[in-house]
């Protein structure tokens, strides 16, 4: 039998005492953190226990099990119960612990995130009377969770001695012969720091949710949470919370511009990755940056945050400079023709930006050239000479994109200068073969000319140290971290600033005069600059890391331009710069399973959305709940229907719209008194409890993940509604017409507090639904203060204004219409025309992936288990409409189930293979 | 969830009077309420206590390197399987399949907790794989099919199809 353990692991301390304490024979071995042992296993994993039979265990609790049951009887449920807290509540937190402990320099909070945990351990210990934790006897728990505690406990920096009961047992344990001597081997006496470099190769720890990692759109049962059980105490709360006034806690967050910093609140900046101008944005360029950064910053302020959202049109740059030659107009009136095309779009979107600039200012002339001579004086700019392409004709060097030849790489003849479309390589221009001037057709002669270049390796020591703190105490998207982390992997070179052009912000050094800043170097200064066109004092924001937390929203190409370089311009400038706190990068919106291309006209790009007829808030609640949040994601005619129909319209609006008219119908339009019964109250408690995971979600920023919660509240309420019959019970008697009050008193309340959830993703029907609900305007400012507040703000007597429906049903010929309208040519194999963003992609295009689109096929083809299973769901679908039918009863209701059946009826004909439509294509067959 | 799957777990263990359960803080860590001993936390744990009340030890695995093996899979499903971060279910497929190429069940030929407990936690997963991911992680469809087809496993799982025949795909029709 061979023990194999790592220094500095803390899993390792475990096993190692458990076997000196059971005097087992065994050998050890000390190996690498990195090698693997397992051979089944795909990461290397230690503790790992090589039994003789050649089996593995690896895990560090059954390897301690095992080793006690070696020599003693099997151990107790007592035993087990122990074990597995400490594998399953105890070790996620202390690893957290040990992460703030050991990596970020967070000693002082270890006390606090270990508390929770601690408390349950120090009461088990003082309420028994026994020596250890199981009896008058050693056992395996006592050994494990000693283990698992001491590098924490031991460590007098830590100050964790409140808990009288754990330091006597904790000592008691440590006097046991062996457990000292094997914290030895493991720690090597230098206690947590010994286990900084095991800590620095494990993944970061994941903030409490690790069970919300399902993406929405792929989980088949999203009202899982249906049976999750209520404790008294919660519902007790849920009581006391409804109870409250809304008036008495609730904040003015009426915005009065400029929106300045304020002591003592939360001052919150918040940016949107700036669209190149001379293009209209696609959906997945508006779900990727304005619209999340929308939902964030509309949240932001519902939480009483003091919030600023400012973006703008990128507007310098060889593009525009090609595209006014093409459209025969300056530059200056290409970007304002496009500046209005991008303001309409936005404005369509709901988009509400509190300052929506651009980056052809002379803000951003002053505050670029600013950063320009700092980092200048400051040392970070280094001249060099580079050889550069230039048309003796036109009497000037060529930028990238002003030049055209054959990809050295691929051969295709059309490769621009700086990357070639075909292959998707970055291209340095002097290796295009037969280059052309894109404007005479002339060949340029190659020619050496000076420019300046920001000296990112002398900037990388201080960048690492910013980063290392900021990644750790904000929310920065995995994509974001893992790309910035590629970037600095392979060090950092000195990238040049400076370019050969007239459309950009003037290099103000008399020895280059005739150039211009590169975009990259500018474009993110259009965030200060665009915020010093909304106020003068644009520097209480940019210049005041101290009282601002700053955002930045993107798609995951734009990372490196906001992790590394834009930083490194700021701290080189060394002027006290806000620098980005949570860094939120979306991956890619795919359209149908190909991508977006405007020259081959397939997908809906800004301007087109409207005439599709589909309303903004159906579109952005459709582009939020397919973000590409943690994954890709695509954009599908089908599936947005049927999220329309199945969410919209059947769970969400038929639950608010029902609310609503009961009211108006059994009660005259006064919301009735209410008298809560334990099933109410249990109502309350799951209510609640969603939009607490709503809140901690958003505060995160998984935007698309908390819209599931908003869904899951209007689901709850349609099963209450449906359990409770309030249209039968108002014909009772006067009891049964009181609990038909009480349930429709709740369900219309429950229709408020969903308005106010949804008001950052749909804000126009949030505020029709609160119109129609007469409701408050306090409701909207307090019920998502802290940790949620489900209060009742519709108190009986409160009068409701008119009830209508909030959504229409989209039709599956409509749809069929606007896929046809929106979907191009069939897709060719042809260099689609990429445009360039601020800091546009470096990396090569993706290709797509062969796999992905044999497993839509797949899914697209018909599947007879799944259609035997809709079958009978339609069978019995249809026995409860005749019974509800037969039993008179109420309209709305029979329409909901009857919409139900045809729908079902449809997922069988598509899960059968066949139309669900046929009428018009029947002749069309093969 | 966990507690459906005790309620199934009695159901094949053949229970004759249902436990009482609660559950326990956000995680909803299933609690087993006993009238004249203190309550049992933990899904692993009451399963395991499950097991011996029904007198069926053999589930839990024969000698101590057996049942250290059922114990590993066991703490396996609740520490990396359960809650485990989306990206790290191709690797936890990837390892399984590895690991069942030369095994009939978990614990080698023998049919155990383990294997219910890890079939439960693996459901969703298995749930969501296409056609051609399945044939991918062939080993893991292969026993994922088998412990479907245990008598009296499955019970509050809708059941999944895992290998096609391939002359018969869905695609002919």
């Amino acid at each position: 039998m061979e023990l194999f353990v790592g220094e500095g692991n803390p899993h390792c301390l475990k096993v190692l005492a458990a076997l000196e304490v059971t005097g087992v024979q065994c050998g050890v071995q000390f190996i690498n953190h990195e090698e693997k042992v397992v051979p089944f296993l795909s990461r290397p994993a230690l503790p790992a226990l090589l039994l003789p039979s050649r089996q593995h265990l690896f895990s560090p609790n059954t390897i301690c099990r095992y080793m006690f049951e070696l020599n003693g009887p099997e151990s107790s449920n007592q035993c087990n119960q122990w074990l597995e807290w400490e594998a399953t509540v105890l070790q996620p937190v202390l690893f957290r612990a040990l992460h703030m402990a050991v990596l970020q320099g967070k000693g002082s909070e270890v006390a606090k995130v270990l508390q929770g945990p601690l408390n349950v351990l120090d009461q088990s210990l003082g309420k028994g009377s026994t020596t250890y934790l199981t009896g008058e006897a050693l056992s395996v728990a006592d050994v494990v969770l000693w283990g698992a505690l001491h590098p924490v406990l031991s460590d007098s920096s830590l100050a964790l001695s409140a808990h009288q009961s754990v330091k006597a047992w904790f000592d008691r344990v440590a006097a046991v012969r062996g457990c000292q001597s094997a914290a030895q081997k493991v720690l090597q006496g230098k206690g947590l720091e010994a286990m900084r470099s095991y800590m620095q190769k494990q993944p970061a720890p994941q903030s409490s949710q690790g069970r919300d990692a399902q993406p929405c759109n792929s989980s088949p049962a999203e009202s899982e949470e249906g049976d999750r059980v209520v404790s008294e105490e919660e519902m007790e709360a849920a009581v006391l919370t409804w109870g409250k006034d809304l008036n008495a806690c609730s904040q003015a967050t009426e915005k009065q511009h400029p929106i300045m910093p304020q002591e003592g609140k939360r001052n919150v900046l918040i940016t949107s990755a700036l669209p190149y101008v001379n293009n209209v944005p696609h959906l997945g360029n508006i779900i990727g940056c304005v619209l999340s950064a929308d939902v964030f910053s509309r949240y932001g302020r519902l939480r009483g945050w003091n919030t600023l959202f400012v973006c703008g049109t990128d507007e310098y740059g060889t593009a525009t400079e090609n595209k006014a030659r093409e459209e025969g107009l300056t530059p200056k009136q290409i970007c304002d023709k496009y500046h209005a095309v991008h303001s309409s779009i936005y404005k369509w979107f709901q988009i509400d930006f509190d300052f929506f600039g651009r980056t052809t200012t002379e803000k951003q002339t002053e505050i670029a050239q600013d950063i320009f001579w700092r980092l200048q004086k400051n040392g970070f700019l280094v001249e060099d000479t580079v050889e550069q392409l230039r048309c003796e004709s036109c009497q000037r060097f060529l930028a990238d994109r002003f030049v055209e030849g054959t990809c050295p790489h691929c051969s295709y003849p059309e490769a621009r200068g700086d990357q070639c479309d075909k292959c998707g390589r970055l291209i340095n221009a002097v290796e295009l073969r037969e280059p052309q001037c894109k404007v005479c057709r002339q060949t340029p002669v190659i020619r050496s000319s000076k420019h300046l270049f920001l000296d990112l390796p002398k900037l990388e020591s201080q960048l690492e140290q910013w980063l290392e703190k900021s990644t750790s105490s904000g929310d920065w998207t995995a994509n974001a971290k893992q790309i910035t982390r590629s970037w600095l992997r392979d060090g950092l070179k000195p990238r040049c600033i400076t370019r050969d052009l007239l459309w950009g912000t003037p290099v103000p050094h008399p020895d280059f005069k005739e150039k211009v800043f590169y975009v990259w170097f500018d474009a993110p200064i259009g965030y200060l600059s665009i915020t010093a066109n909304y106020t003068n004092q644009w520097e209480k924001w940019w210049k005041n890391p101290h009282q601002v937390e700053l955002y930045n929203f993107m798609a995951k190409d734009n990372v490196p331009f906001h992790s590394v370089v834009f930083p490194c311009s700021l701290l080189g400038a060394q002027d006290n710069y806000t620098l980005v706190n949570h860094l939120v990068a979306t991956e890619y919106l795919n359209y149908e399973d190909t991508k977006f291309s405007k020259s081959r006209g397939i997908g809906v790009f800004g301007d087109m959305a409207k005439d599709t007829g589909i309303p903004s808030d159906v579109w952005r609640f459709y582009l939020l709940y397919v973000r590409p949040e943690g994954q890709d994601s695509a954009f599908s005619w089908a599936d947005m229907a049927l999220k329309n129909n199945s969410e919209l319209l059947n769970n969400l609006g038929n639950f608010i719209n029902r609310a609503g008219m009961f009211v108006t119908k059994f009660f005259e339009g006064c919301v009735p008194v209410m008298e809560l019964q334990q099933e109410d109250k249990k109502l309350l408690a799951v209510v609640g409890w969603e939009l607490q995971q709503y809140i901690q979600l958003m505060d995160k920023v998984k935007i698309r993940d908390a819209l599931k919660h908003i869904l899951n509240i209007s689901r709850h309420g349609n099963q209450y509604i449906q359990v409770n019959e309030p249209w039968k019970k108002i014909k009772g008697g006067e009891s049964e017409r009181r609990r038909a009050g009480t349930v429709t008193g709740v369900s219309v309340n429950i229709a408020c507090l969903l308005s106010v959830m949804l008001l950052p993703y749909m804000p126009a029907v949030s505020q029709t639904i609160r119109e129609q609900l007469n409701a408050p305007q306090s409701c909207v400012n307090a019920m998502l203060q802290g940790a949620g507040t489900f209060a009742c703000a519709l108190r009986a007597g409160h009068r409701i204004g008119a009830v209508s429906p909030l959504f229409q049903k989209l039709e599956a010929d409509q749809i069929e219409a606007l896929k046809k309208r929106f979907g191009g040519q069939q897709p060719e194999d042809e260099p689609s025309n990429k445009k360039v963003q601020i800091g546009a992609s470096t990396q090569p295009a993706a290709v797509p992936a062969p796999a992905a689109v044999a497993q839509v096929q797949a899914a697209v083809g018909s599947d007879p288990e799944k259609a035997k299973q809709l079958a009978k769901a339609v069978a019995e679908q249809g026995d409860k409409v005749r019974a509800l039918k037969s039993q008179k009863a109420e309209k709305a209701v029979i329409a909901g189930e009857v919409a139900k059946l045809l729908d079902l009826k449809k997922q069988l004909a598509l899960a059968e293979g066949k139309n669900p439509e046929p009428a018009p294509q029947k002749g069309k067959k093969k | 969830m966990a507690l459906r799957e005790l309620a199934s777990l009695e159901k094949y263990l053949g229970l004759k009077k249902p436990n009482k359960y609660s559950t326990q803080g956000d995680k909803k860590v299933p609690v087993l309420q006993n009238n004249n001993a203190p309550p049992l936390v933990g899904l692993v744990t009451i399963a395991c206590h499950l097991a011996k009340e029904a007198k069926r030890p053999e589930l839990l695995g024969d000698g101590a390197e057996g049942r250290a093996v059922v114990q590993q899979w066991l703490e396996y499903r609740v520490t990396k399987l359960d809650g485990h971060a989306k990206e790290d279910t191709r690797s936890i497929l990837k390892d399984l399949n590895l690991y069942l190429q030369d095994k009939v069940y978990l614990a080698g030929n023998q049919f155990t907790l383990a294997d219910v407990l890890m079939y439960y936690g693996i459901h969703a997963i298995v749930l969501d794989l296409a056609v051609q991911e399945k044939e991918q992680y062939v080993n893991v469809a292969r026993w994922f099919d088998h412990i479907q087809h245990h008598p009296g496993v499955r019970h509050h799982l809708p059941p999944v199809v895992v290998l096609r025949n391939r002359l018969y795909t869905s695609r002919h029709h």
